[in-house]
């Protein structure tokens, strides 16, 4: 039952910073947390704990391929978060640290969940908690951002509500006793209802897909992590939409077991490509460096869709890219947030010359750039190179086409973007701002770390990982 | 030949007793105003006085200024001969005569909106169109109505398809043919019977210029009208073909007297709409009609 | 029993309508209102025997969906001095036509879905999709945050009314779940509305729009 403190511990620790009286002391609460909770996942990762039967949740192998990154990522957030929140001191934190460790709390749960209603409340919870997170500069376009959060992603999460009961009403229309435990749905296979199946296939999709970001569902990204704080995108990018990945996956896995395989399939592989389609179009026009972000996570959840729908290793490469991305995306966005402060910009008419205001960050973000659309030896080119070639071993040349050319276009538009506003004379502006902003160590080395994180997952993919990764794959597919 | 003494007779009981419907209901207004009134029998004095007075013509109409208005009466009564009333039936019943009853009260609108265009006016331009466009969303909404009946009773003939209550969407269809009634018959909500403002006219702008005999055939024929549509309503929603003669006749016209107070009380209480507003109402009325035919054809299935 | 239920259902699917024809924020608000203090009878109604859960269950849906929730908005309407008219992106009367449409649509769709005996008879499903289709209509065709907010509490009825085809064999996690989300997220969105107050001194979400490419 040690898996119930990787829930516990963030939520006693999010109790204790809501009652910590210290201003500059409470941040400290986050790598602590953080640190244990990375710790506590890692140690499961090694030794994986034996699931109990009809449990309501528990560290499955697919809750332990993914969540260990998670945690990771957290952690390291942390880190950035203690010095961000120093240098951001006229800025109260005791709402934000508390939304952050909830958070954390929330997403262990959610990808540990192993009942629908409980993933729902976990994945629910964890929209309403991020929504102050947004709000934390207190301006009006963060006012802007949060509210078309909430708006949009509490419509997708009011939809999956829909889908999970359709999914609950397939089976007690079916004989079932009401247990929605996934073990249990899987069990009941193809007894299940076929149209109440497919209902609710489409609004869970539908729904975990909005908060997943796939286009077209996808509209609240740009506005959210354009606005929110570095590290709170990188979250965002990294564990909330891992999260709602995993939900899919295990819908999924439920509807698949009940012989709807083929059409969950098509519609990911349909989802994934418009998604990256439509990405690497805005992509190509954007003139906001974090809206580029945004877009750029667009592009790789549309990749993790489409690995989705490519059978067992295509679920393989998915989950190793669920790590190469979610890692790749925290340097980005901590080193982006930096670019930001300096700059006191973020679009590309403004900002410029940043190799020269802000040395270390804009290399930082030139690299990650380079890291995050594929160049070996990252992560990223490895888990992108696995989804091809299992495009090529399910014979799908269209698929494997059009993803090879939205990656091409996302290149082209992202290094468009990245080069103007590193290169270049430095605006007189960024002066002041780049004064009270100096790059501490504290904003530097945490997305150093994470490029590092992803280097090392590219060069040296430990074997553990890949064993993870296959017990996963195998539990979601389990024919051979 | 006791055919024929029928058709007079209901001829006779129509005529007559339409022009006491808006009596009645201006005597309700007058009360709820706490005035005196006309009297009920104002109307027919009306017509008297308009009967016996010449008419003028503006040297730009045709033969169909003076035409419309009587084609158009005549219209609404045969409309009216067709409409059954409780178990005596329809003096002329046949297969689809609530086709030709649709078709009839469309054809009077038809003429009196020619005789209204004929004038070469533009302001009875204005006002024709103003009525002809609320006309095609109450029209959907009384062919529905229509239809929801047939569905419910299997048939297209009036006699039998009022001869049962509307049954399970019997209060969804009241609401919308009360909604159609006070349209077509411009009452309050849509239109204000008494309103002489030109901007807020619509159905007295077509019948500006005409005067003498024809405006009497005009003014007859609106309460005809209306009483056609009370009658309509009430058959609609109770079963008067199941009654006796008597009763049928009793319920009917009490019915048709509650009708008449509740559109005095409806204009008495509410404010004219808004122009712009009116299409939604008249859509509500449409919805309310189509709900009823929904509940009739799903209702009816195990 | 099925009778009165069906009634119910019918007259919350009307309510959605209402809501959809309204032009005035107040009877937005107030066809909501009502819809959820209708929706809160229900369990009672779908239970044969009175058990003390189901009827607490009842008090809390009906105290929230029909007396806080929109007393809330109801404050917010009057601290942020908002003007009452709802301004429609979609005008009313395409809005209830499409309203009407998707009444009749869910109608079609449930049809076609197999029910179990004792809820074939019911409005339960077309009444739970039409009711869901009429708050995403009137969530993205107003501008104002008070009528968006209205249409997702719609929404939310609607999914509710589907909840009670699962109560009796998954009771706790449905109400619990709705509940809380519902108190939280409405609270959540009644301090956001607080904040765009301050911000903007209108609640037009059309003034939404400096984020955009």
């Amino acid at each position: 039952m040690k898996e119930i403190f990787l829930i516990a511990i963030p939520l006693l620790a999010a109790g204790a910073a809501f009652a910590w009286p210290g201003e500059r002391t409470r941040p400290w609460l986050l790598p602590a947390a953080g640190g244990l909770h990375a710790m506590l996942a890692l140690w499961l990762l090694v030794n994986p704990p034996v699931l109990a039967a009809d449990a309501w949740f528990g560290f499955d192998p697919l809750a332990r391929a993914v969540l260990p990154m998670v945690s990771l990522l957290f952690f390291v957030c942390s880190i950035y978060g203690v010095a961000y929140l120093q240098i951001r001191p006229e800025r109260k934190n005791r709402i934000f640290v508390t939304a952050l460790l909830v958070m954390l709390g929330l997403l262990s749960l959610a990808l540990q969940a192993q009942n629908l209603g409980l993933l729902w409340v976990a994945a629910e919870a964890t929209t309403l908690v991020t929504v102050p997170l947004l709000h934390f500069n207190g301006t009006a376009r963060a006012f802007e951002a949060s509210w078309k959060y909430l708006l949009i992603g509490g419509t997708g999460i009011a939809l999956s509500l829909l889908g999970s009961f359709c999914l609950g009403y397939a089976s007690l229309h079916s004989g079932g006793n009401g247990n929605l435990n996934f073990t249990a749905l899987v069990a009941q296979g193809a007894s299940l209802t076929r149209p109440w199946l497919i209902t609710a296939w489409v609004l869970l999709l539908a729904g975990y897909g909005t908060k997943m970001g796939l286009a077209p569902m996808h509209t609240w990204k740009p506005d959210a992590y354009g606005e929110a704080p570095g590290m709170v995108g990188a979250l965002l990018a990294g564990g909330t939409t891992t999260m709602a990945f995993v939900a899919i996956l295990r819908v999924k896995q439920v509807v698949d077991a009940a012989g709807a395989g083929a059409m969950t399939e098509r519609t990911l592989l349909a989802f994934g490509l418009f998604s990256m389609l439509v990405a690497a179009l805005f992509l190509l026009g954007t003139p906001d460096f974090k809206r580029m972000l945004a877009y750029s996570s667009v592009e790789h959840m549309g990749i993790l869709a489409v690995g989705a729908a490519l059978g067992g290793a295509g679920i393989w490469a998915a989950l190793f890219h669920v790590w190469t991305n979610g890692l790749t995306k925290g340097a980005l966005f901590l080193s982006a947030g930096n670019i930001r402060r300096a700059a006191g910009a973020q679009t590309d008419d403004k900002v410029a010359g940043m190799a020269w205001r802000s040395p270390a960050s804009a290399r930082i973000f030139v690299v990650g750039i380079l890291a995050v659309t594929a160049f070996p030896p990252f992560g990223v080119f490895f888990s992108e190179l696995k989804i091809i070639l299992a495009t090529f071993q399910t014979n799908n040349t269209f698929a494997a086409t059009a993803f090879l050319g939205c990656l091409l276009f996302a290149f082209f538009g992202m290094t468009r973007l990245v080069f103007a506003i590193v290169d270049g004379r430095p605006r007189a502006a960024a002066r002041k701002t780049n004064e009270r902003f100096p790059e501490l160590p504290g904003i530097i080395v945490p997305p150093l770390l994470f490029l590092a994180l992803s280097l090392w997952l590219g060069l040296a993919t430990p074997s553990l990982l890949r064993e993870a990764w296959t017990a996963a794959a195998r539990l979601l597919i389990p024919t051979p | 030949m006791t055919i024929a003494l029928d058709i007079f007779l209901r001829l006779a009981v129509w005529l007559l007793l339409a022009p006491l419907l808006p009596g009645i209901i201006n005597k309700v207004k007058a009360w709820v105003a706490g005035r005196r009134g006309p009297p009920v029998l104002q109307l027919y004095f009306d017509l008297a006085k308009l009967w016996r007075k010449g008419v003028v013509l503006s040297t730009a109409v045709s033969p169909m200024h003076i035409l419309g208005p009587a084609m158009a009466w005549v219209a609404i009564i045969a409309a009216a001969l067709l409409l059954p009333v409780g178990p005596a039936g329809a003096s002329l019943s046949f297969r689809g005569d609530a086709l030709l009853f649709v078709y009839l009260l469309a054809f009077a609108r038809f003429c009196i909106a020619l005789a209204a265009l004929d004038t070469g006016s533009a302001f009875e331009g204005m006002g024709v169109a103003r009525e002809v466009s609320y006309a095609v969303l109450a029209e959907a909404a009384i062919i529905t109505a229509l239809l929801t009946l047939c569905v419910q009773s299997g048939s297209v003939s009036l006699a039998t398809m009022l001869a049962p209550s509307a049954g399970a969407g019997a209060a969804l269809l009241a609401a919308g043919l009360f909604g159609v009634l006070l349209a077509e018959n411009c009452r309050v909500p849509f239109d204000d019977p008494n309103t002489h403002l030109e901007l807020t006219m619509i159905h007295e702008v077509m019948v500006l210029d005409h005067s003498g005999p024809p405006l009497a055939a005009i003014l007859h024929g609106a309460s005809l009208k209306l009483l056609i549509f009370a009658v309509l309503l009430t058959e609609a929603v109770l079963p008067l073909g199941k009654l006796s003669l008597l009763q049928a006749i009793g319920a009917l016209v009490a019915l048709v007297f509650v009708v008449a107070i509740v559109i005095g009380l409806v204009e008495s209480l509410l404010a004219r709409l808004a122009f712009r507003r009116v299409p939604l109402l008249l859509t509500t009325a449409f919805l309310f009609c189509l709900f009823a035919l929904l509940v009739a054809w799903k209702g009816g299935m195990p | 029993m099925n009778g009165t239920m069906n009634l119910l259902i019918g007259l919350a699917m009307g309510l959605s309508l209402v809501a959809l024809a309204s032009s005035r924020l107040p009877s937005v608000i107030r066809a909501a209102a009502f819809q959820g203090m209708i929706l809160g009878t229900l369990p009672l109604l779908l239970e044969e025997t009175f058990h003390g859960l189901v009827v607490a269950v009842a008090i809390g849906t009906i105290l929230v969906k029909g007396f806080i929730i929109p007393n809330l908005l109801r404050r917010a309407l009057r601290a942020a001095n908002i003007d009452r008219e709802v301004e429609p992106l979609l005008g009313f009367v395409p809005s209830l036509l499409l309203g009407a449409a998707a009444t009749i649509g869910a109608a079609a769709l449930a049809s076609e879905l197999p029910l179990r005996p004792e809820h074939a008879r019911s409005l339960l499903v077309p009444g739970a999709f039409a009711t869901v289709v009429c708050g995403f209509i009137l969530l993205i065709a107003r501008t104002k945050a008070i009528s968006q907010v209205c249409g997702y509490l719609i929404l939310e009825n609607g999914i509710y009314l589907f909840g009670l085809l699962l109560i009796n064999t998954t009771p706790l996690l449905v109400e619990a779940g709705i509940l809380l989300d519902l108190t939280v997220a409405v609270f959540v969105i009644g301090i956001i509305v607080d904040r765009i107050q301050r911000e903007f001194d209108t609640l037009d979400t059309r003034k939404l729009n400096s984020l955009r490419e």
